[in-house]
């Protein structure tokens, strides 16, 4: 069987990861690219909102990813907390950024989409507030681990905030069930089939693939960075330059 | 296919500014991030020579 525990240490990972990024990093590409021809020339035109849908194609996967990164920052956050490992807490910190910029794009497309569908960029309601949280959860992650120097303590406040802010992920993702709002209930379930073309579907969950491929590359060879700057002082480092 | 020309295509039905304004943001930010993360990684790197150097300055 494999050791797993051996790569719980960063020496051993770092150089783990490196072999893996670029995989995945083509990987993105790959699915991206599918995803973008079936989105854009396979999936029909949709017969109420016109061409405006095609947003779905980057909405739904940057939506997606904003909250499974966030449920992984988490967990990780919180084995760190734990059983106080390294690594842990430096994964954490490597999945926030990504985190928070899917959260943005998330919002981004969102606004650019409701102009033409509800005839505004912005509603105070549960769905699109929550997401607005989750946002400001990534940020206020970044800026709590940003402001604590010693980067031990950085991971354990991180890993509390991160914890705490898990809440708010069921609220997002229920929200459409829970409150009145103007954002559309789910199209895709795990218990029915979906409610939209099978071409359209398929679009969506290439782009999906292509946002979590990418997104596990570019926390690979975030997580590398982050290690090379926190174990600048435990030698092994120093082989590397 | 769905476009009869390209210029049909660029228009997007009249939805052109919101669906390439989510596209041209969601493409700049996955080219930006990487680049931003491997000048990270470089930073760490030179830092890294730099501590070396000073080291072997001192033995």
């Amino acid at each position: 069987m494999l050791n797993w525990f051996r790569f719980s240490s960063p020496q051993a990972f770092y150089p783990l990861a490196g072999r893996m990024q670029p995989w995945f990093a083509a990987a993105a590409a790959l699915f991206g690219a599918a995803g973008l021809y079936v989105g854009f020339f396979v999936a029909p035109t949709d017969f109420q909102q016109g061409e405006s849908y095609r947003i779905i194609f980057v909405h739904v996967p940057a939506s997606w990813m904003s909250m499974f990164i966030y449920l992984v920052m988490a967990g990780w956050a919180g084995l760190g907390l734990a059983f106080n490992t390294r690594l842990s807490g430096m994964m954490a910190s490597a999945l926030a950024p990504t985190g928070a910029l899917f959260a943005f794009l998330s919002l981004w497309t969102g606004a650019l989409w409701g102009k033409p569908t509800w005839g505004t960029y912005w509603v105070w309601d549960a769905r699109l507030t929550s997401e607005l949280i989750l946002f400001f959860l990534y940020l206020g992650f970044m800026a709590l681990q940003a402001a604590i120097d010693d980067p031990r303590r950085a991971d354990k406040a991180g890993a509390v905030l991160a914890l705490v802010g898990v809440v708010n992920i069921p609220i997002i993702y229920f929200s459409v069930q829970w409150w009145n709002t103007l954002h559309q209930g789910a199209s895709v379930s795990l218990t029915r089939s979906p409610t939209m073309a099978a071409t359209m579907f398929a679009g969506m969950i290439l782009m999906v693939f292509a946002f979590w491929m990418y997104s596990i590359a570019v926390s690979l060879a975030r997580l590398r960075a982050i290690i090379l700057e926190r174990e600048r002082m435990s030698g092994w480092t120093g082989e590397l330059a | 296919m769905n476009w009869g020309s390209a210029a049909e295509f660029f228009a997007m039905g009249g939805y052109a500014p919101y669906v390439w304004g989510s596209y041209a943001v969601v493409a700049l930010c996955v080219i930006v991030e990487p680049f931003a993360v491997r000048a990270r990684r470089r930073r760490a790197l030179r830092e890294l020579q730099r501590a070396n150097v000073a080291a072997r300055g001192r033995a």
